[in-house]
């Protein structure tokens, strides 16, 4: 089990142990984290799983590939730290990763 | 707009897969079915969300792609012809007598049905509204996420919103009407067919549209009505004169005014029992993800199972007093002529 951290918008923290191999979005679907809507069920195809990756973690999950970084063109208040959590894989390497949520995902 | 009148047997909302495998087996049972849609085109989050995505558990079917899954069910649906009534949202369901349901849709359709039968998937698609701040008080007057008549554009400061194909369109399309566009997005690469890509940057060279890498911050006007607006880019914040904005942030399922129909509903999801799949509104039925019930998996095979339960009973309510005997499209003589197979 691996742990991961979502901060709510509002400062809500939740930590949830998740198997390797899911994504970070399961990982909050699947604990009932508030703030991920993740509408196309992780098809890379709505951009309502958006995520802000801690930056201290940034180099761990590495960078978004051009479908993510197309579809992030659907989200908004995107920076730079920005990613659709369906394209992050939990592994243990990933253990204590938090990612913080934006305001809404529309 | 002048209303539109149709009287069928039974109107189907969603025209998702399992809306679709419904018209199936009603048409088996010989009712026929009016299916309305808030998307321009059936098949619903298959088509809109999926349709290069390969689905792996459709039985008999190891791998299938989301646009292949709705090709095949509209060709077996054929032989039933139903009536399609895309780019409609319906407003509101009542009972009109015992027998009869009246349908509404936003298109000024109406519809006469003995059973009406809610295949709504994960809503309605409708469009994202960027959460910028009070942009709903310019909602219609000077915001619009959908265009329906150009001529309103005309000789306008236009601030068009977004990177895919509905902003690149609009902005080709309204650059000889509108005063003037700003295209904003947050990068400078576009997600779109690649000659609307190719047209927005020779008119951007050309200085025939203003392009603004960055994001909308804040509305400035009064009373409904747009003056101008901020966009935050990566150094600074500029403002922008602004008539009307457009914002393409694409689509998003809402329950919409389902909500508003009367219906037993448990976390925004529509209960049901397991024999007939009817809600609590005798007539009305609700099959696919839009409904919930003990065990209930949000799978395209399980809405096939319910549309074929549900329909045993909507053919009570289209036929009654009739009897139904149960028979195979394999060996039923009757079946196999609906289908223009005998």
């Amino acid at each position: 089990m691996t742990k991961i951290n979502f901060i709510e918008f509002n400062g809500v923290e939740h930590s949830v142990d998740v198997d390797d191999g899911n994504t970070v979005m399961e990982a909050a679907i699947k604990n009932n984290v508030p703030g991920i809507d993740a509408d196309c069920g992780g098809a890379t195809a709505c951009a309502t799983c958006h995520v802000y990756v801690d930056p201290a973690w940034a180099e761990k999950t590495g960078e978004a590939e051009e479908m993510e970084k197309d579809m992030l063109d659907f989200a908004f208040d995107v920076e730079d730290n920005s990613r659709l959590s369906c394209c992050i894989k939990v592994s243990s390497e990933l253990d204590g990763l938090t990612v913080r949520l934006p305001e809404k995902q529309f | 707009m002048e209303k539109e009148f149709f009287e069928t047997d039974v109107v189907i909302i969603g025209a998702g897969p399992v809306g679709l495998f419904a018209v199936f087996e009603l048409g088996l049972l010989d009712m026929k079915c009016h299916v309305i849609d808030i998307l321009d085109k059936p098949g619903g989050q298959c088509a809109e969300l999926y349709p290069e995505k390969p689905i792996y558990d459709i039985p008999g079917m190891p791998s299938v792609l989301g646009m292949e899954l709705v090709d095949s069910l509209m060709k077996q649906i054929e032989p039933f012809n139903p009536s399609f009534h895309l780019s409609s949202m319906v407003q509101e369901i009542k009972k009109i007598d015992d027998v009869f349901w009246e349908v509404k849709t936003d298109n000024n359709e109406v519809f006469k049905a003995k059973a009406v039968v809610i295949a709504g998937g994960g809503g309605s698609f409708l469009p994202k509204k960027p959460p910028i701040k009070e942009i709903e008080n310019f909602e219609n007057n000077s915001v619009f996420y959908s265009i329906k008549n150009k001529e309103r554009f005309r000789d306008k400061d236009l601030v068009i919103v977004g990177g895919g194909d509905s902003a690149l369109d609009w902005a080709l399309n309204l650059e000889s009407i509108a005063k003037r566009v700003t295209l904003v997005h947050r990068r400078d690469q576009f997600r779109a067919a690649p000659d609307s890509v190719k047209k927005i940057f020779s008119l951007i060279e050309d200085n025939k549209i203003d392009f603004v890498i960055g994001q909308v911050s804040s509305l400035n006007g009064k009373d409904g009505i747009l003056e101008s607006l901020k966009c935050k880019t990566s150094d600074e914040e500029v403002e922008v004169k602004c008539d009307a904005l457009l914002p393409f942030f694409g689509l998003t399922m809402k329950l919409g005014p389902i909500a508003n129909w009367g219906l037993n509903l448990n976390e925004n999801l529509i209960t049901v029992d397991t024999e007939k799949f009817e809600t609590n509104e005798k007539g009305i039925f609700a099959i696919g993800d839009i409904n919930t019930y003990p065990g209930k998996l949000k799978l395209i095979l399980c809405g096939f199972h319910e549309a074929a339960l549900m329909s045993q009973q909507a053919y009570k309510y289209v036929y009654p007093g009739e009897k139904l005997t149960f028979q195979y499209t394999t060996s039923s003589s009757d079946l196999k002529k609906k289908l223009g197979v005998s």
